[in-house]
């Protein structure tokens, strides 16, 4: 059995975006705020759990301790997709697209003379009676779609770009944005929950501990969740609100930092439904947008001897990508094995990895691949 | 032990298929813009281009490109369907989707069968092949003319040889 490393997509992808678990999870390169995160929900929940729990679980509720841990598995859950999950990045443009677009804007631009500067590259488009320009991205050669906007620290071009936020790690855009909003929600409530149990819990103790001298770790703790609880409550309902806010009026940060909507001679929003329930459902309830990227799909790398017995087609995985993506082999040889009855709705589940030997998937049971008969490789090797 | 499943003769086309791609990369492309008239929906343009106006009808390559619009309609519809989804999957804290596809992916897997019949019936035989949006991340619909006209990309359902089958072990 002959080893072969197999390339994968993501680690050829242009742009400065760190991956793990073999192409399934994409952040930033800077993770370190991230961390911060982790450590400030995790650390306050836990202290939350151990010292506080108890005590009003016996004294107050048992319901107390089961709602803070669905809250905490929520919050938790909204994080690691807004921070794994592919924001909506657009990949950049092949040289025959890029070309072709080249083509169209010096058609376009005609005969620029010597010393002129030319002209700036931008595409008026009308949407719902507006007119929107759409700016060309150098750095990707395309120009980009509405709303679309090219984040500098991940160096991608991010479709619906919300903002670059360091707290998860990752670029908000269409993809994840209702993730990053529920994150915010829900630690918010979270963060409330628990200092308002914690003040709760100072007053039992008070009350009930009166007339005892009672030595313990908690009211340390306590004061150090209150702490952390007054100053996270502050920024994080503001977000929250600020988002709200975003969201019924259809807008993004960056639209709305930039005012393009704003100011008298401005354009009107024209994606907004001019309906707050409408524009909320959605951006909260609307489809699942798929990644474009293909993260997992195999990159055709023959470095393999000729007497190998097990260069066999690599097989397609699919995390967020459904369509099995076809990869252009840089040498004629054999193509990429791709059926729709291929896709595996288990998305993320890694079920098989192809790096240890080279297996073939068959429709009908994916979970035992086979050895590639040596027949199959002298076919297709011309 | 070895046998020839329906779903083979099915790939052994495909195999084919993935042959005119690769020389569809040495042919010259024409590229299908994005409409954006109705907002950032995705809709490809049905405008007829020059360049493709001597291998094929322009019913027929509205015809796909209407097709394709609808499919990219349906998936992108907001609707009963989508909130039912995006209320279920907010009450497991969107752990279900990493068991089940989403009604998006679903429809994107229908796409590329759609795709991949249109080339099989109408687009190869011209010369053409139709490249998957969702390749070219959503941004454009791709047809590669092939430089030796008409026959520049074969035919999908021709040489084809049994020994390219797998095997397949119990």
């Amino acid at each position: 059995m002959i080893t072969r490393k197999v390339t994968r997509k993501w680690e050829k992808l242009p742009g400065k975006n760190t991956f793990c678990c073999d192409g399934r999870v994409m952040m930033a390169r800077q993770k370190g705020v991230f961390y911060l995160t982790l450590f400030l929900i995790i650390g306050t929940c836990s202290l939350f759990f151990a010292f506080e729990c108890p005590y009003l679980a016996v004294h107050l509720s048992p319901a107390i301790p089961v709602f803070a841990v669905l809250l905490f598995v929520f919050v938790m859950a909204m994080l690691l997709r807004t921070s794994f999950s592919d924001p909506g990045v657009l990949p950049r443009a092949l040289p025959e697209e890029a070309n072709f677009i080249e083509m169209e804007i010096e058609a376009a631009n005609g005969n620029v003379l010597a010393g002129q500067r030319p002209p700036p590259r931008i595409k008026n488009v009308q949407i719902n009676n507006q007119i929107v320009k759409l700016k060309y991205c150098y750095t990707c050669k395309i120009f980009r779609p509405p709303r679309a906007s090219h984040c500098s620290i991940c160096d991608n071009c991010v479709d619906r770009f919300d903002h670059h936020c360091p707290w998860v790690g990752n670029c908000v855009g269409k993809r994840n944005y209702r993730y990053f909003y529920l994150f915010t929600l829900s630690l918010s409530l979270l963060t409330i929950y628990i200092f308002a149990f914690d003040i709760v819990h100072v007053v039992l103790r008070e009350y009930r501990n009166f007339f005892e001298h009672v030595v313990s770790l908690t009211p340390h703790c306590t004061v150090l969740e209150v702490l952390v609880c007054f100053f996270t409550l502050w920024s994080v309902v503001g977000l929250t609100g600020f988002h709200t806010y975003l969201i019924s009026l259809n807008q993004t940060t960056n639209e709305d930092i930039k005012g393009s909507w704003s100011g008298k001679n401005r354009v009107q929003n024209p994606y907004s439904h001019k309906n707050i329930i409408e524009n909320c459902c959605e951006v909260l309830c609307g489809p699942t947008y798929p990644s474009v990227l293909d993260r997992r799909g195999v990159m055709l790398e023959d470095s393999t001897s000729p007497t190998s017995s097990d260069a066999s087609a690599a097989s397609t995985h699919k995390s967020s990508n459904p369509v099995s993506q076809t990869t252009k082999s840089s040498a004629p040889l054999i193509p990429n094995e791709h059926t729709p009855d291929e896709a595996k709705p288990s998305i993320g589940a890694g079920t098989q990895k192809s790096t240890s030997s080279p297996k073939e998937e068959k429709p009908p049971s994916p979970t035992s691949p086979n050895a590639v008969a040596p027949a199959v490789i002298k076919e297709s090797a011309h | 032990n070895t046998f020839l499943p329906a779903a083979t003769v099915d790939r052994l086309s495909f195999h084919n298929l993935q042959e005119l791609r690769h020389s569809a990369s040495l042919a010259t492309k024409v590229f299908i813009q994005r409409d954006y008239r109705d907002g950032t929906i995705c809709k490809f343009q049905t405008k007829f281009p020059a360049e493709l106006d001597s291998r094929i009808e322009r019913s027929l390559f509205e015809e796909t490109l209407k097709t394709l619009n609808c499919y990219y309609a349906e998936a992108e519809k907001i609707g009963g369907q989508s909130y039912l989804e995006g209320c279920l999957a907010c009450a497991t804290a969107y752990i279900i989707f990493l068991c089940m596809e989403t009604r998006y992916e679903m429809i994107l897997k229908k796409i590329s069968m759609y795709i991949q019949e249109q080339n099989e019936k109408i687009y190869t035989p011209r010369g053409l092949l139709l490249t998957d949006p969702v390749e070219r991340g959503m941004r454009v619909v791709s047809f590669a003319k092939s430089q030796d006209g008409p026959a520049g990309f074969g035919s999908p359902s021709s040489a084809h040889s049994p020994a390219r089958s797998n095997q397949l072990s119990p």
